[in-house]
């Protein structure tokens, strides 16, 4: 610790002294010693890790390159802040948006679970029932009908997308495969057509087919918009794929389904899995087809949060989306844990 | 080596080239084979709706539907004065029928739906007509007519309905370009309080090449920050792009209306250092800046993925090469390592103003009255107005508008390029 501060000093003693100055004068010229704080936060921090530059660099090298670090330091927290900063609000005691008092003076009275509660009791017909809580909860809550829908749709849909884009995926990275430019653009364009027009185009169709506002209609919907994804991860694991190996095995004696199962499949299985998990994602975060086309009785997440943001706006949306959060953080490193895979495996592969 | 194994000659009777043309035909066709399932998928459940929908914004039998008869007498109408007594007459009798039928979608409410929003403040004329019209028994049916109400003796009344009774036409493109058919059924430019879809979709636009510019200036330094950080560092990093990539949308929207509302987070800092007082509050969201700030928030990984990936690739030595050779390390940049990463920038900024152009949740929950966008009039045409002719007749201008952006995309940098994480 000491040594590390005494490193900082010695390599960037300079710098400091510059920024030391800078924020006498930001104090002076707004004339509260709160304007420090701020301050320091934004410029201090990039210089405490900015790299020690080589000798040679002239003072602009240097600057510019500080200024650097400030700006890119000042758009990753834009991106990462909004994520986070929902988390500590959804502990609110009050029903506001907003840090109290209390919050920021760490008061345990000022922070609570009671919208994570509200999750599980909002539409029960009573929360506070011993006997029968579950059923009811299970039954009649509104956010865990919400739940166990777009876990429903989501889980079905994925293995839809995932079965048709895989087969997709595979015919598309042969090389004799004809009109490939061309089906490819159609086979990703869901994920470009604006969704308002799909979803436009979906409920006009549905309706007159009859399966507008029913889960087959849904899950229809988000198999084509997760479609995409499939074949983009798909695709990406095939382009390292060495054709080679499914030669060996045909020329040893194995039918095309043996090849898939033994060769293919467990070689491209990483590229399915994220696939079919983007797959679900998209159909977890989905709303425009859902407003479209769904009924009350197909209401998912998604949907439920836009009209709770429109109509009733609660920290209970806090709550639910500090569990989305958390969602995608395992999410994600499911995903970076099967890219790792992936890689391993392609670099044994030989060629 | 044909004497020595004449049973080659013999069974394969085919020249090598043609055989090799029918293995491959196989092959061709067994790729394509696997394809199709999906592609028919996509046929019915995604391409023929939207078919579907392009057809809807030009065709509209309201009228034709009401009145079927009189749709085709009144196409021999010159549009002089007022049709004949023989038209009327048709006009007055299928009415009748209409109104003793009252098919669902086919009463004389919907056509007069239809011809009102051509002629705004003409519903009541047909409505009240409707149910009048049981009384007139015998002719004439002009006079009777124009006695029942005045406005029968409008030529423009018969002038829309002629136009209206041809099923298939481009009056829904008409409206959505800000243009109405005057007195005289010429095309004109519809007044300045009408002209909402062209301006709407000249502010969408510009919104959307607003947030791409955005978006390149704050993703380029993070891209390059990434590209150039050793592998350990630049993957801890890589988490503040990706985690909010993969967080959901409405999350994210969630959390932005949390932080710029008037008592959010962003204007109690702002009090706290004393910046503005208590009573001036800014106004953050439910406005265009909201819509901006989110939707930047939301399409910038899109921006920095395809700059990371490209950057990565450039080799730090042409830097190098270009300083030690005595450039000024702006010039180096801007001639060596900028050109270098344009592919990356081009798919990038395409990317993020396809998306940005049809944004629909975004702007719809914080964009307040100003912010909203195309796609917004679009799903209120389709959800709340009902003009569903309108809505699709918008939507089939803004998908061109895209399609156009994607076949250039296509053209410049090919979709299967495409990666995530």
């Amino acid at each position: 610790m000491i040594n590390s501060l005494k490193k900082q000093i010695k390599n960037k003693g300079r710098a400091y002294a510059y920024l030391a100055l800078c924020t006498v004068l930001v104090v002076l010229i707004t004339g509260t010693a709160k304007a420090a704080v701020g301050f320091l936060l934004i410029f201090g921090i990039p210089l405490f890790f900015m790299e020690k530059m080589p000798a040679y660099a002239t003072l602009g090298e240097r600057f510019t390159r500080y200024m650097f670090l400030v700006f890119t330091a000042s758009v990753l927290v834009f991106l990462i802040a909004p994520v986070l900063i929902i988390m500590p609000l959804s502990f609110n005691a009050e029903p506001y948006f907003t840090f109290t008092d209390g919050m920021l003076n760490f008061d345990s009275d000022a922070y609570s679970i009671r919208w994570y509660l509200d999750i599980l009791h909002n539409g029960m017909k009573d929360p506070a029932a011993t006997v029968g809580w579950w059923s009811d909860m299970w039954n009649n809550a509104q956010w865990i009908r919400a739940t166990r829908n777009s876990f429903f749709i989501a889980t079905v849909s994925a293995l839809i997308a995932t079965f048709l884009g895989t087969l997709a995926a595979l015919g598309l990275s042969r090389p004799e495969m004809p009109q490939r430019a061309l089906i490819t653009s159609l086979l990703i364009s869901p994920m470009i057509v604006p969704l308002v027009i799909t979803a436009t185009g979906m409920f006009f169709f549905y309706s007159s087919i009859g399966i507008a506002k029913t889960y087959t209609g849904v899950i229809l919907a988000h198999v084509t918009l997760g479609v995409p994804f499939v074949i983009i991860t798909v695709t990406a694991t095939l382009s390292g794929f060495d054709m080679s190996l499914v030669r060996a095995s045909q020329n040893m004696g194995a039918n095309g389904w043996t090849t898939f199962r033994r060769i293919i499949m467990p070689l491209i299985l990483p590229g399915m899995i994220s696939g079919a998990l983007f797959a679900f994602i998209t159909s977890l975060d989905e709303v425009v087809a859902v407003l479209f086309i769904a009924d009350v009785e197909q209401r998912t997440i998604p949907r439920q949060m836009f009209s709770g943001i429109r109509e009733q706006i609660s920290p209970t949306i806090l709550a639910v989306a500090s569990i989305l959060v958390v969602m995608s953080i395992m999410l994600l490193t499911v995903l970076e844990l099967l890219r790792r895979r992936s890689e391993r495996l392609r670099g044994m592969s030989p060629g | 080596m044909t004497t020595a194994n004449p049973s080659i000659d013999q069974t394969d009777t085919l020249p090598l080239k043609q055989k090799l043309a029918k293995t491959t035909a196989i092959q061709r066709r067994r790729a394509f084979l696997l394809t199709l399932p999906l592609v028919l998928f996509l046929l019915i459940s995604f391409v023929f709706p939207i078919g579907q929908m392009l057809f809807n914004s030009m065709h509209n039998d309201k009228v034709s539907g009401v009145v079927p008869k009189f749709a085709v007498a009144i196409q021999s109408w010159d549009g002089q004065g007022l049709p004949s007594e023989e038209i009327f007459e048709i006009f007055v009798k299928d009415l009748a029928i209409a109104k003793k039928v009252r098919e669902v979608g086919r009463t004389a409410g919907n056509m007069a739906t239809r011809i009102n929003y051509e002629m705004p403040g003409s519903r009541s004329l047909f409505t009240k007509s409707a149910r009048k019209v049981g009384k007139i028994t015998e002719g004439p049916y002009k006079e009777a007519l124009i006695k029942l109400d005045k406005k029968w003796a409008n030529p423009q009344v018969w002038l829309t309905l002629q136009r209206a009774s041809h099923d298939i036409g481009p009056s829904f493109y008409i409206a959505a370009m800000d243009m109405k058919y005057n007195e005289v059924g010429e095309i004109v430019q519809a007044d300045e309080l009408y002209q909402i879809y062209l301006n709407n979709f000249v502010k969408t636009m510009w919104l959307a090449a607003l947030i791409t510019f955005i978006c390149v200036l704050l993703a380029y330094p993070v891209a390059y920050l990434l590209a150039i950080l050793p592998l350990r560092q630049s993957n801890l990093l890589m988490i503040m792009v990706l985690l909010p990539f993969w967080t959901s949308l409405l999350v994210r929207t969630t959390a932005w209306i949390a932080i710029l509302q008037t008592e959010g987070v962003i204007n109690d800092l702002l009090v706290y250092f004393g910046v503005i007082g208590e009573d001036g509050r800014i106004q953050m969201i439910y406005n265009q800046t909201g819509t901006i700030i989110a939707m930047v928030h939301i399409l910038l990984p899109f921006m920095v993925l395809p700059l990371y990936s490209v950057m990565k690739t450039i080799q730090p030595t042409y830097m190098r090469a270009a300083l030690s050779m005595g450039s000024k390390p702006f010039n180096a940049y801007r001639r060596v390592y900028f050109p270098l990463t344009i592919p990356g920038l081009a798919a990038g900024t395409l990317l993020v103003f396809i998306l940005a152009i049809g944004y629909y949740i975004t702007p719809a929950l914080v964009g307040g009255q100003d912010g909203l966008l195309i796609s917004n009039l679009i799903a209120y045409h389709i959800q709340k107005s009902l003009n569903w002719s309108l809505g699709a007749a918008l939507g089939t201008m803004l998908l061109v508008v895209v399609l156009i952006f994607y076949w250039v995309y296509n053209r410049l940098i090919g979709i299967d390029k495409l990666k995530f994480g």
